[in-house]
């Protein structure tokens, strides 16, 4: 074979290589987003985090303006401290603004949600959130759901006198 | 008794000799890579036959795994309502796993094999010891070029091997299935990680590569110099990398993923 075939070949091949490569690194993988290391950090306490873990988004009325940096335990308040980086372009936030931690569908991830409040100072990089509100734990739930079953069947109201409360409730609520 | 005894020891002793054999002739293919440096014609001719001609096989093959895994995952995943997730299904494993060990395999038994038999037939046909006679090294003029061939081929095939299987997975999961194109890329670039993952893939590919190369030159180099014992080689060749490769790929995986 042609010596100039070869070489072509092969160059075309290398060539190939380099941008299957290339493409995995910026079309699949996060290295598209993860290029940008600038952002600030803000950091929040949480009573319980659940399932949340490093590198789990944040977000703003859905869109997802950073991820979670480091998860740490405080002894002296002893609550979970996460710390959260936030991209740049989406700077002051203001400073009574808080997190949620949410689960995406039944059964999907957990995530920051921010909600911004009304504050007109804005917060610094650094800054710590004031108000937070912890994941809900499926154990938790289903443990007060089962409980407050019970106390229902303890004090022994007659079904039909349940059945009177709601309709009484919803209009008021 | 005893002659049953002698028959163990004999083939242990035969077992550490070639071990012993492979590592010494690795020891001395690696020396003389860097020289080959000097001539590049040699290394591009053999990445010619090593690597773009084992590329069909990767691609098609490729395309097809990456199709059936858009399938299978579509029909597993449309159970829980989690479809979407579907390019994350399909990048995960080819990145993490099918990629490098499917690739290595095909490249095993395209490649591999066609080495040992090229490599075994000139040891029959004394072609090496006829360059030995004209003060030409034969591992340095043979076996490191193509030693070289491979491992350098082998990262861009199983990289190749991946693209074209996420294509594939796109091509059934979003044209012919109905997934969601943004949420189909959204996901996967979300989930995937570019060192954890797509780093450590290749990383595997490296290592295949390496060992692929080592057992088909290995097995060339050291075959009975008679048809029968190059048609023996090669299938060893075969048979050696794939079940080296499968074990290399858990202990890879165990150490990569496994914290």
């Amino acid at each position: 074979m042609n010596t100039r075939t070869v070489e072509i070949g092969v160059g075309l091949f290398v060539a190939v290589g380099i941008a299957a490569l290339f493409m995995l690194a910026m079309q699949v993988s996060n290295l598209s987003t993860i290029g940008s290391s600038g952002g600030y950090r803000i950091t929040a306490t949480f009573e319980n985090i659940g399932g949340l873990k490093v590198r789990s988004p944040v977000t703003v009325s859905g869109v997802r303006v950073g991820r979670v940096d480091v998860i740490d335990y405080d002894l002296h308040t002893f609550q979970a401290v996460v710390t959260m980086k936030i991209e740049d372009q989406y700077k002051g936030f203001p400073e009574d603004t808080s997190a949620s931690i949410f689960t995406a569908g039944l059964l999907g991830e957990q995530y920051v949600a921010l909600e911004p409040g009304g504050s007109m100072t804005s917060i610094e990089d650094g800054g710590r959130l004031q108000l937070t509100q912890s994941a809900l734990v499926m154990e938790q739930i289903i443990g007060q759901f089962l409980y407050s079953m019970a106390a229902d069947k303890k004090t022994d109201q007659p079904p039909d006198q349940k059945t009177e409360q709601q309709p009484d409730q919803q209009p008021g609520g | 008794m005893l002659d049953l005894l002698q028959q163990l020891g004999r083939a242990a002793l035969g077992l550490f000799q070639r071990l012993g054999r492979g590592n010494l002739f690795l020891l001395q293919t690696l020396a003389s890579t860097p020289g080959i440096l000097l001539r590049p014609g040699l290394v591009i001719r053999q990445l010619w036959s090593v690597g773009v001609l084992t590329l069909v096989i990767i691609v098609v093959s490729g395309l097809f795994v990456g199709m059936v895994m858009g399938l299978q995952g579509y029909n597993t995943l449309v159970d829980f309502g989690a479809e979407e997730s579907l390019g994350v299904l399909v990048a995960l494993s080819l990145v993490r796993e099918l990629g490098p060990v499917v690739a290595a395999l095909l490249f095993a038994g395209r490649a591999g094999s066609a080495l040992t038999a090229e490599i075994g037939l000139m040891k029959a046909t004394e072609q090496l010891s006829g360059m030995e006679m004209m003060a030409v090294d034969p591992v340095q003029r043979v076996i490191a070029p193509r030693f070289l061939a491979a491992f350098l081929s082998m990262p861009l095939l199983a990289a190749i091997f991946s693209a074209v299987g996420i294509f594939g997975g796109y091509l059934v999961g979003v044209g012919l299935l109905g997934v969601d194109d943004g949420a189909f890329w959204s996901q996967m670039q979300d989930k995937v990680d570019f060192h954890d993952d797509i780093l450590n893939g290749v990383i595997k590919s490296i290592v295949f590569g390496f060992v692929v190369g080592w057992i088909a030159m290995f097995e060339g180099y050291d075959a009975v110099p008679t048809a029968e014992g190059v048609s023996q080689a090669t299938t060893r060749t075969v048979v050696h990398s794939a079940l080296v490769v499968l074990g290399l790929d858990f202990v890879l995986t165990a150490l990569m993923f496994g914290d």
